[in-house]
């Protein structure tokens, strides 16, 4: 099965909204997907997500709006006729036919002959490493081999579009870093658009080439998974992926950003928000000699050290700025550094480089 | 439909999405069509003929004549005092003589109530006119349970145990009893094993936390299960019909004597009403005491 | 006697503290079970007084039940009616319980309760109002009325047998098959019906046994040469005790018995071969 990108489709979502009762479920969400890219909609339970997913594969129908496969409009179209392939959470594999039958299901809907159906078959068996499982029960596999039966089941058709829902959520932790990685390559073998729905950040971003994060119906942000944990437009984002405390900037008549009354950045022509943040992320902050000159380009945070949590490779410290504001860093534990030197109660004065600062409109919740 | 945040107030679609669903949804209920066809065939055209047939009288018209009757005439009276009392007795002796056993099916390791559960299946798939008939044979004057009992000297004289009110309970008792055991067994089985141990941990005897913990949660089992007894009693007809020897007259025996005797639909149908809305009235009874379908087919 | 002392229940009750109440359920359950089987070993008595113990032994009974017309006859009629209204029952009841299982609408709840009636609605109500209304038409003493009513008394119980099953059967696998270009109607007859197999056999069966015992409906609307066994047995019971009715009783408790009994090894072995 070679890589043809120029074979799998783009997905445009215009204005998608779907309600049950008074609550939206989706609220005039659009994304566009690129042919052949691995799109992940992540964020947490009841976000809609899901819901999302199912109304590109045609399972619920949306109350207003338009989904379109390359320059097919599919909005109406029943899901039988959609052609993506789609795995579910809990694999739904048909339990009264072997794993050959169960792959070979939607090439005999199709029609596809004996011969040409055997060898399909056999190679998705090969892609996803179960050829030598073809006669067996589905009762007879374990979690992590159903998965991948229901993975060869959901491209062995040739679908341009793939959906997946949750897929590795009911595999133990280290069979699910495993599959994380090996449906990357599997992605990057077939070249096929994935949607890819899940609500832990991690995964996302390790598996995605760009991420859109979904917040209660609405679409928060989508870009790059660096776009998305060095630069999260809002406060949902910042909280969602990675760890960060904030502390509250100022901003004056002329529209400048302060903080600690040094300019750390000037607020977008036309916005209207009075209150901003500085985001941080933990690992960004270093610990600095105390009695050392201040460099430019930095911003500098004084205070006492609240808790010490050792924890393996890294620790985490935790300070009460002399403000009252409170920083979590994060810092390697290599052996003979700093960490060990320091006790709560301690003054201490960490720094953040001005390029790694996150600046975002509102106050953190 | 809450408003969304789209400046268009004109939803894409949404007209087209609408229509859609629409469609769906009736090509599923059509899959209901046959049954709906047949049940309204059967139950609602006959039952809404009695009905109509029982505001006509004699002469063929509209009237409440048949209703009055009722209220005049001592007999038909008597048939609903008749037919309240034995639906409530029999629903009595099923909670007392069933509430025991379903205790005992709950309380055993589950892998032995299917062998003990068999003796209560076994009369349950047994054909109603069977069991009957067996009662019949065994409470006559020259009966089983009469010899059984003049040989051990229970007694000296052959007891009228058959065709009087004493034959009708033991009958219906016996037909009813499953009915109660197996609505009541299912939902002393959810009963939470933790409540009970909570009690002993606080100080309860065993038999104070049967009385004050496990009878008060198993109620809604008990009412359930006596609910469809005393439904079906209000009305049933072979049993009484055969073991009341004329005696016991219940409504079904009424409206059935009714259209034998006199054919006389006016009566037979008011008669069928007044038992008809009995049996609804019952129901919506309890209906509001309890949530029917959760008691009866569990949490889903 | 360690039994006595071993625990019965999670609070430390014994076995011994409970003895009264094994007493008691085994009375209850042999009077239960007594009075139905009672009539076996009376139908082997040679009197006619069907004696228990029975003096002496003999099958002049059963040899009476397939000598008589009158009996022979009404088995085949009560045969027929009831495998008819098995195959018809069936199919209505499970594709309305599928119908209202995947709908989910509100005017699917208003069609659940009228197709529920039939187990509300007293008996005798809907034997004489069939009655009045299927004389009209021509139907009384027909296969096709009484087919039609048992059907309606069945579909009930077939929508609650497979609407259960449906709640623990996995709808998202015909949501699968559609996704991998299957109809709906494809996806329900090659993916969910073979997984109902057991469900659809149990409310087969309990419509057919529903339909065989059934008595009242039965009286008002067969009649004749078409009359069902179970008003032969009526009429036979009501007006003078025939010991014939000891046998044909016999072979019912046999036939609904066997019937359930095998019902329930076929799942059985269903469930251990998984």
């Amino acid at each position: 099965m070679a890589s043809d990108r120029s074979a799998s489709l783009s997905i445009s979502i215009t204005e998608l909204t779907k309600s049950y009762g008074d609550v939206f479920a989706l609220n005039t969400v659009s994304i566009d997907v690129k042919a052949g890219e691995f799109l992940t909609l992540l964020g947490p339970s009841g976000s809609g997500k899901t819901t999302l997913l199912m109304a590109i594969a045609g399972f619920n129908r949306p109350d207003s709006g338009r989904i379109c496969f390359g320059d097919h409009d599919v909005t109406v179209l029943p899901p039988h006729k959609r052609e993506v392939g789609m795995v579910f959470q809990n694999y739904a594999l048909f339990p009264h036919m072997s794993v050959f039958e169960n792959v070979a299901f939607p090439l005999k809907l199709r029609k596809i002959g004996t011969e040409e159906k055997h060898q399909r078959v056999m190679e998705a068996l090969k892609t996803v490493q179960l050829s030598d499982y073809a006669e067996r029960g589905i009762d007879q596999l374990s979690g992590g081999q159903r998965q991948r039966v229901a993975l060869a089941r959901a491209f062995v058709f040739g679908p341009k579009i793939l959906l997946m829902d949750e897929p590795l959520s009911a595999l133990d932790k280290k069979l699910r870093e495993e599959m994380q990685i090996e449906l990357k390559q599997l992605h990057r073998q077939l070249g096929v658009t994935t949607v890819y729905v899940t609500h832990d950040q991690r995964e996302a971003l390790t598996m995605s080439d760009r991420i859109a994060v979904i917040n209660e119906g609405e679409l928060a942000q989508i870009g790059t998974p660096r776009e998305i944990y060095n630069a999260p437009a809002n406060h949902f984002v910042a909280g969602f992926i990675g760890e960060s405390s904030s502390v509250p900037v100022t901003r004056d008549t002329a529209g400048n950003l302060l903080y600690d009354n040094i300019k750390i950045g000037k607020a977008p022509a036309g916005s209207k928000d009075k209150k901003w943040s500085l985001v941080i992320r933990p690992e960004r902050l270093s610990l600095t000699e105390p009695k050392a000159r201040k460099t430019a380009g930095r911003i500098y945070f004084q205070g006492k050290i609240s808790e010490l949590v050792y924890q393996g490779e890294t620790a985490i410290i935790m300070i009460r700025l002399n403000d009252g504001q409170e920083l979590t860093a994060r810092v390697n534990t290599r052996a003979g550094d700093d960490v060990d030197t320091l006790s709560v109660g301690q003054s201490l004065r960490v720094a953040i480089d001005k390029k790694d600062m996150i600046i975002i409109p509102g106050e953190a919740r | 439909m809450p408003t969304p945040l789209s400046e268009n107030t004109d939803a894409l679609n949404a007209d087209k999405l609408k229509a859609a669903e629409r469609r769906e949804t009736l090509t599923i209920l059509a899959l209901t069509l046959p049954a709906i066809i047949a049940v309204f065939l059967v139950i609602v055209v006959p039952v809404g003929w009695l009905f109509s047939l029982s505001f006509l009288d004699s002469s063929g018209q509209l009237s409440l004549d048949n209703y009055q009757k009722m209220i005049e005439y001592k007999s038909y009276i008597r048939v609903f005092k008749t037919t309240f009392n034995v639906s409530f007795l029999t629903t009595f002796l099923c909670i007392l003589i069933g509430y025991p056993l379903a205790y005992f099916l709950s309380q055993i390791p589950k892998k032995y109530v299917g062998l003990f559960m068999l003796t209560v299946l076994l009369p349950f798939w047994t054909s109603l006119l069977v069991r009957t008939y067996a009662w019949l044979v065994m409470l006559q004057r020259n009966g089983l349970i009469n010899n059984f009992a003049i040989e051990l000297g229970i007694w000296d004289t052959p007891v009228k145990l058959a065709h009087n009110l004493n034959g009708t309970l033991i009958g219906m008792v016996h037909i009813m009893l499953p009915f109660l055991v197996l609505p009541l067994y299912a939902a002393m089985r959810r009963i939470d094993r933790h409540a009970l141990q909570a009690a002993a941990n606080l100080g309860a005897t065993p038999v104070q936390a049967f009385w004050q913990v496990f009878v008060p949660l198993s109620l809604p089992g008990v009412v359930a299960g006596s609910l469809i007894v005393f439904v079906l009693c209000l009305g049933f007809y072979v049993t009484p019909a055969v073991l009341g020897g004329g005696k016991v007259i219940l409504v079904s025996m009424q409206i059935t004597a009714i259209l034998e005797d006199q054919f006389n639909w006016g009566a037979a149908s008011a008669l069928g009403v007044v038992l008809l809305v009995a049996t609804f009235a019952v129901l919506l009874l309890a209906s509001r005491f309890l949530k029917l379908d959760s008691v009866m087919f569990g949490r889903r | 006697m360690m039994w006595f002392r071993s625990a019965a229940s999670e609070t430390q009750i014994t076995h011994g503290q409970r003895v009264w109440l094994y007493c008691l359920a085994f009375i209850i359950m042999c009077l239960l079970v007594i009075p139905t089987v009672i009539v076996i070993p009376m139908s082997f008595s040679d009197s006619q007084y069907l004696e228990f113990p029975p003096q002496e032994w003999s099958l002049r009974w059963y040899q009476e039940y397939l000598d008589t017309p009158r009996w022979m006859n009404a088995t085949v009629t009560s045969f027929k009616v009831a495998a008819l209204t098995m195959l018809v029952a069936t199919p209505f009841g499970t594709m309305a319980a599928y119908g209202l299982f995947v709908s989910g609408s509100r005017l699917g709840k208003a069609v659940f309760f009228l197709l529920m009636t039939p187990m509300i609605v007293p008996v005798i109500l809907i034997a004489i109002g069939t009655f009045y209304v299927f004389g009209k038409v021509g139907l009384v003493n027909s296969t096709l009325g009484l087919v039609l009513a048992h059907t309606v008394l069945s579909v009930p119980i077939v929508m609650i047998i497979i609407t259960s099953a449906l709640r623990t059967y996995d709808l998202n696998q015909e949501r699968v098959a559609q996704s991998l270009g299957s109809t709906r109607i494809r996806a329900f007859f090659e993916i969910t019906l073979p997984q109902l197999k057991f469900s659809i056999m149990t409310a087969a069966l309990l419509a057919f046994l529903t339909s065989f015992d059934e008595v009242i409906i039965s009286i008002f609307l067969s009649g004749g040469g078409n009359s069902t066994l179970t008003k032969q047995m009526f009429s036979a019971l009501r007006d003078y005790i025939d010991p014939t009715i000891a046998a044909i009783s016999t072979l019912m408790i046999v036939l609904s018995t066997g019937l359930m009994l095998g019902l329930q090894f076929i799942g059985d072995k269903d469930t251990r071969n998984d």
